[in-house]
């Protein structure tokens, strides 16, 4: 899998990682992927929901000791 | 305009007065299905926020202007920032402090009547899980039963009365919520009891629980008696306070009866359940006050805000003690159960003292509704 770009989104809470992953969403063009590392647990359910209603799609997701970390591939 | 806070006690009043009010919860579908505030007279809106991002104009339309509106989400964050989007639009607009996670913590007390001797019993409804938890005081003691763990509200409220907390009670081994009952007898100094048959795999001191069990709380003739009524739990124990209140615990509940199976043990325990309901409640007087540890929907509280009523009237409406035929009654309450409550098997450790979370992690696992019931 060829990652375009990585956000660090560790440490932030709801919303932050939602609104900084649609930012860096909107500067790839379709079918690149961006990987997201957050820490916020809630993203954990809210990323995927948020990929869904924008035709993006979560390839692969991990939770490793120090970030969840999400591969989205841009719809 | 303005972005107004709200707190979970604010909201806790509307629901109690029943005033109208317009709900704008901005978490995910699958987390608004679950679970969500609900009030006789609130309307709901569930649009996540990240669908709200490019702005708020497309929903303004299906936002009435007539009532307030208070945005929600999990811990406020996505609440205050679609709030200030609303704001902006030229709306007043309140969100809720602290999000789910206050509202699924707050506790309200609420007088369910007098007792003998000028004593006095209270309910603290937990609106945002619907746990019951309740305080019996009479001449300058208490006894309390099925504390949630926020132990500072009841022994902040003992002090306000000016009583002495003398006897904690647990109806049983909780799976929903966890348990306050043994920290606020190690703080007070209180005696902490549990039912035996449920107590088997606790891992520190408490006092058996046992069958017509009968404490006086103050000088008075005020008494908690116990009743052993197994049937959500093994050990499942009812109260009788002062010959007019029948405090159920997860057996008996307005408009539901409890459920076996959260000790995994549905087939063992449906024999006691029906047993309690059917014949050891039936010999009671059915003038008697049910008090459950739960309610599941709004409609199951009262206009001031409790949740109680009348035995004979519970035999009369209440389904699941309407099902004549046994076999039917083994179907109920094994097959077509509803989901578990979120972490009910750790929730259970905890209150067996096995594992001890740190606060953050207890809130976590509290979070969605209590699911005790079955219908």
């Amino acid at each position: 899998m060829k990652v375009e770009k990585v956000l660090d989104a560790k440490g932030l809470s709801c919303p932050m990682p939602i609104v900084r992953t649609k930012k860096e969403m909107d500067t790839l063009n379709s079918g690149e992927v961006l990987e997201v590392h957050v820490t916020d647990k809630g993203a954990l359910a809210d990323i995927p929901a948020w990929a869904n209603a924008g035709g993006h799609t979560v390839l692969e997701h991990r939770e490793e000791s120090d970030a969840i970390k999400f591969f989205i591939q841009k719809g | 305009m303005t972005v107004y806070k709200m707190t979970a006690a604010q909201v806790a009043r509307k629901v109690i007065e029943n005033k109208k009010m317009f709900i704008l919860d901005v978490r995910n579908h699958n987390a608004f299905e679950d679970w969500k505030i609900e009030g006789h007279q609130f309307q709901h809106l569930n649009i996540p926020y990240f669908e709200l991002l490019d702005g708020v104009d497309e929903i303004l339309p299906k936002i009435p202007t007539d009532q307030e509106l208070l945005v929600v989400c999990a811990k406020e964050g996505s609440s205050v920032m679609i709030a200030d989007m609303i704001s902006q639009t030229g709306r007043d607009v309140y969100y809720l402090e602290g999000g789910m996670k206050s509202w699924s913590m707050y506790l309200e007390p609420i007088k369910v009547g007098d007792l003998t001797g000028g004593g006095e019993l209270y309910q603290f409804v937990r609106l945002g899980k619907g746990c019951l938890s309740y305080m019996v005081i009479s001449e300058g003691e208490a006894a309390i039963i099925d504390a949630v763990r926020f132990t500072d509200v009841f022994i902040n409220f003992a002090k306000e009365k000016n009583v002495t907390i003398k006897h904690v009670f647990d109806t049983h081994l909780h799976a929903d919520h966890i348990s306050g009952g043994r920290q606020i007898a190690e703080i007070t100094g209180a005696t902490y009891y549990l039912p035996p048959k449920d107590a088997e795999d606790v891992v520190f001191g408490y006092t058996a629980l046992e069958d017509e069990l009968t404490v006086q709380i103050g000088a008075s003739q005020l008494e908690v008696g116990a009743l052993y009524s197994p049937g959500h739990t093994i050990g499942s124990t009812s109260f009788i306070v002062d010959g007019k209140y029948l405090l159920t615990g997860d057996i008996l509940f307005i408009d539901s009866i409890g459920r076996p199976d959260l000790a995994g043990k549905a087939e063992d325990w449906v024999g006691d359940l029906r047993e309690t309901l059917y014949r050891r409640y039936r010999e009671l007087a059915e003038d008697l006050i049910v008090l459950p540890a739960h309610f599941m929907i709004i409609d199951e509280i009262n206009e001031d805000g409790t949740v109680a009523k009348r035995l004979g009237d519970l035999f009369n409406e209440n389904h699941g003690l309407n099902i004549a035929d046994e076999k039917e009654f083994r179907q109920t309450v094994t097959e077509h159960l509803p989901p578990q409550p979120n972490a009910y098997q750790q929730i259970r450790q905890v209150n067996m003292g096995r594992v001890t979370p740190d606060d953050e992690e207890q809130t976590e696992m509290e979070i969605g509704p209590n699911r005790c019931a079955v219908r």
